[in-house]
């Protein structure tokens, strides 16, 4: 049953040069989830994601999108992803020649064939329902804060209501209000668009309130995968330092 | 999965029914625009509005947007929305939508086009003055920051200075010694095949001479030089710029100027006059090469007429303008750096303009060189 799942990825192998970064490495993401990826920081976190969005080549194994294979298709990535899926990058690559407005019109305006006023109208609510401004739709992504630049970003993710939306570190480098209400628009967005999301992140408090399952990368593999209580209770070393350490200790109850 | 969607419209008495019914999502964008714009007539009659969801089978913001752009037309009119069968899967969706585009965004005012060209020439003109500011401001830190690297010399950036002289001079030597040659064997053959009509083939020996060793060595590197470094240079302040490094060196004490400008144009000003020595012994190579070759000018004659033909005042009027082209070039370049802004547009539109106006200035340098040593007799 290929349709259970929205990516399926067995015994991919990425490496640069001579040194191997993902290591036979096999993960499920079911349709509808929010599956929250952990890793070391330079583990290869972000290697994964790039390999399945196309954007680095795979040594081997299989890479599965909804169900379609970009090996299978000729390596069509762009031809077939654009459409399908969103991608929210860490630092917003936003075009920084087009307002915050033509960046969420840009999908719209390349794949779909829709009136100016009515893709002014769909941009400026997608603005809105990441907590923007019609007003802030003018600005150049040079005139955008780092928590505006990422809610832009999303909107741009999300401009095609796309079937899977991968985050890059998504709260990264917002305070905690701001991040908390970035959790709460992802996990409404999800419930609401029916979304699968991929998502990378240190970020403990939102692997908690948003992810439905934690996936932990250590050594170029999955080692422990579950939701959060099964991670916390996992026997894995690295997976035990990370979720075990100082600035974890806010994420287990406190004894009554 | 995805299914058309359709639009039923009926009426019954007073009362508009909207039964949309298959996918409302951006699959389908186009067809759903059509599908809103032909019940839009009909919408703006309604007294009373009735739409049912039920037979949607799935919808995104666009579909979300489009059913809620109908009822919200329907409800600024006055006229009563009942809305039944949202399946709960869209109901959050809509709801959301259902908040969205409320605030009207302000219009801007629409500028007067006179008004407006008025404007644009009062601030470029404006701004031609600022530039001369920005040049005059940017030679004198650059004067300051070397007056400081003379009083305390172990303060010049050495690693620096030696790297960009090697870039800027040494890589650039095949480059600018093949294009001079280049232009002095063509000044060889036009003069050749111009004066023989005179029978004065042998007087392109002077020509080439004079105007290779004055005007022609000199100006056509330190053109190619603005175009490969100067450029270079503008790209690599421009976006160092964009990624605040240049506001982390001044917020460890260092100063931009010295620790990243003087040592290019110092090594401007080293590497430019050797090119152009270079540059001018290429292009009298050239010249000699065609005499020989196209007018049957032995190397020796033509070496004979060159030391009749120039003497060394030609030589230094042509090497004296260098070092002046190559700070031009320099601040030129270095300036346009440090206006880069955010964007990627920025870092290029300075780029071009960096290499534009640093060809322009060059040019305009070897005009007031060229009265200069005319009014001295030189």
């Amino acid at each position: 049953m290929t349709d259970q799942y929205a990516i399926r990825v067995s015994d991919l192998v990425v490496g640069f040069g001579r040194r191997t970064v993902i290591d036979h490495l096999s993960l499920d993401v079911r349709r509808g989830e929010i599956l929250g990826l952990v890793g070391a920081s330079g583990g290869g976190k972000s290697v994964l994601m790039r390999t399945i969005i196309g954007l680095i080549p795979k040594r081997g194994g299989r890479i599965e999108v909804m169900g379609w294979d970009a090996d299978a298709a000729g390596g069509l990535n762009g031809h077939f992803g654009a459409p399908r899926w969103g991608i929210l990058f860490q630092q917003g690559a936003l075009f920084s020649s087009l307002t915050a407005r033509q960046n969420v019109q840009f999908p719209l305006r390349e794949n779909a064939s829709l009136s100016q006023s009515l893709m002014d109208e769909i941009a400026d609510a997608k603005l809105e329902m990441v907590g923007l401004t019609p007003d802030d739709g003018d600005k150049l992504p040079s005139e955008l804060s780092g928590g505006m630049t990422k809610r832009v970003a999303l909107a741009r993710a999300l401009a095609l209501d796309p079937a899977i939306v991968f985050l890059d570190e998504p709260t990264s480098g917002l305070d905690p209000i701001a991040a908390g209400d970035f959790d709460a628009l992802i996990k409404t967005l999800q419930k609401t668009l029916g979304l699968t999301v991929f998502m990378v992140t240190h970020d403990l408090a939102s692997l908690k309130t948003v992810c439905d399952r934690v996936a932990a990368l250590a050594d170029g593999k999955i080692v422990a995968i579950g939701s959060m209580d099964d991670l916390l209770n996992s026997e894995h070393p690295w997976v035990r330092a990370y979720f075990h350490g100082k600035r974890s200790l806010m994420l287990h109850k406190k004894p009554d | 999965m995805s299914s058309t969607p359709l639009l039923d419209i009926a009426t019954a008495g007073d009362t508009l029914e909207l039964r949309p019914t298959g996918s409302w999502t951006v699959v389908n964008a186009g067809l759903l625009e059509s599908l809103f714009n032909a019940a839009a007539p009909q919408l703006a009659a309604a007294k009373r509005l009735r739409v049912d969801l039920a037979g949607v089978r799935e919808i995104d913001t666009l579909g979300a947007w489009l059913l809620e752009k109908i009822s919200r037309g329907a409800e600024q009119a006055g006229h009563p929305v009942t809305v039944t069968g949202i399946d709960e899967r869209h109901a959050e969706l809509i709801e959301d939508v259902r908040k969205v585009n409320r605030t009207q965004r302000a219009a801007r005012p629409r500028p007067n086009p006179v008004m407006a060209r008025l404007e644009q020439a009062g601030r470029a003109a404006f701004g031609a003055v600022d530039e001369i500011v920005i040049f005059l401001q940017m030679l004198g830190a650059t004067g300051w920051a070397l007056l400081g690297v003379l009083r305390r010399p172990r303060s010049l950036r050495m690693t620096s200075l030696v790297y960009q002289t090697w870039r800027i001079g040494w890589q650039a030597i095949p480059i600018m010694v093949l294009i001079t040659f280049l232009i002095g064997a063509i000044i060889a053959q036009q003069g050749i095949f111009h004066f023989r009509k005179f029978g004065a083939e042998s007087y392109v020996v002077d020509m080439v001479g004079i105007l290779v060793l004055r005007e022609l060595g000199v100006l056509i590197v330190a053109i190619m030089v603005a175009g490969r470094s100067g450029s270079a240079c503008t790209a690599e302040l421009g976006s160092m710029k964009m990624r605040e490094e240049i506001d982390a060196l001044t917020t460890m004490g260092l100063d931009p100027i010295e620790v990243l400008i003087l040592p290019r144009i110092i090594a401007l000003v080293i590497a430019l006059p050797i090119l152009a020595f270079m540059g001018s012994m290429a292009a009298l190579y050239g010249g000699g090469l065609i005499a020989w070759l196209y007018g049957g000018m032995s190397p020796a004659i033509f070496i004979e007429r060159l030391r009749e033909a120039v003497s060394v005042t030609h030589f230094e009027v042509g090497i004296i303008k260098a070092p002046f082209m190559a700070l031009v070039i320099g601040i030129i370049a270095c300036s346009e750096g440090l206006k880069v802004q955010g964007s990627a547009e920025s870092l290029g539109r300075q780029t071009t303009t960096s290499v534009v106006k640093s060809i322009f200035l060059v040019i305009v340098l070897d005009g007031l060189f060229a009265v200069f040593f005319a009014s001295i007799g030189m």
